[in-house]
C-alpha cells in the first residue's frame, strides 16, 4: 500500500524533504513506517528525542495501523504558543 | 481564512499579523459579562540565549483541527459563549503576537479558567514549531514529549 509521509520542523530539515511517498506491507503499523524511515534515513536515529506521529490529521500512537493512502505525518513535541 | 468550528468560534491558523482587540470584539455577546484574553508575544531570549527573531512552522489542517478540539474541550468543561483562537506563523520579530486566546462568558471566572486550559492545551498538542534565531545560530525548539 502508499502512504503519503509528511514531515516537518527538525525532521523536514533533516531529511531535506517535506513529503514522501512509501510503500508499506498490508498490516505496517506506524512504528513499522519508522523503521523503516530510519534504515533509508539514518540520520533520524540520531536525535536526542523520538517523534510525534500523527495520521490524517489526528494523533497516533506507534502501535496505529496504516491504510493505503494515509497521510502519516512525523514531527518532533510540539513548541507552538 | 474564515472562521470555523463549534458554533461560532474563530479557529485560525494565519502567516498574517493577530490582532488581539478585533478577536475579542468578535467573541463579545449581549450575553457576556466578562472577555478574558491571552497574548503570547515573542521575547529576546530564550534559557539564557539572546533571540532575535522567531520562525514559526505549522501543519495547517491538523493545527485548525487541534484548536477547534481544545475550543470544544473549553466548551465543555465551562460555561462560556464564544472562544477565538489564533496562531500566527512565519518569521516573527521581538514584541509581535505568535498566539492569541480570546473567550467570552457570563462570568468572569470561567471566561479567566478557559483561557489559561487554553494555552496550555495549545503548547501540549498543536502541531507548530518554533525555530529560534539568535546572533549567530538558530535551533530548533523541542517540546515537552510526554503528552499530547
Amino acid at each position: 500500500m502508499t502512504v503519503t509521509v509528511r514531515l516537518f520542523a527538525s525532521y523536514r530539515e533533516l531529511l531535506g524533504e517535506d513529503e514522501l511517498q512509501m510503500e508499506f506491507d498490508d498490516g505496517a503499523t506506524v512504528g513499522d513506517a519508522l523503521e523503516l524511515l530510519k534504515e533509508t534515513y539514518p540520520v533520524l536515529a540520531q536525535q536526542g528525542y523520538s517523534p510525534l506521529t500523527a495520521c490524517n490529521l489526528t494523533h497516533v500512537s506507534k502501535r496505529h495501523v496504516l491504510s493505503e493512502g494515509d497521510e502519516l505525518a512525523i514531527f518532533p513535541p510540539v513548541s507552538g504558543g | 481564512m474564515e472562521p470555523q468550528g463549534g458554533g461560532e468560534d474563530i479557529i485560525r491558523v494565519t502567516s498574517e499579523p493577530l490582532d488581539p482587540a478585533a478577536l475579542a470584539a468578535a467573541v463579545r455577546t449581549d450575553a457576556s459579562g466578562a472577555i478574558a484574553s491571552f497574548v503570547g508575544v515573542v521575547r529576546d531570549h530564550h534559557e539564557g540565549r539572546r533571540v532575535h527573531h522567531l520562525v514559526y512552522e505549522a501543519y495547517p489542517p491538523m493545527a485548525e483541527q487541534e484548536l477547534a478540539r481544545i475550543a470544544g474541550e473549553m466548551r465543555q468543561r465551562w460555561e462560556i459563549s464564544r472562544v477565538a483562537m489564533a496562531h500566527r506563523t512565519g518569521r516573527l520579530e521581538i514584541g509581535e503576537a505568535s498566539v492569541v486566546i480570546v473567550v467570552s462568558a457570563p462570568h468572569r471566572r470561567q471566561a479567566l479558567e478557559a483561557c489559561a486550559f487554553g494555552i496550555e492545551r495549545i503548547k501540549q498538542s498543536v502541531p507548530i514549531w518554533k525555530k529560534e534565531y539568535g546572533d549567530d545560530s538558530s535551533e530548533w525548539v523541542i517540546g515537552d514529549p510526554s503528552r499530547p
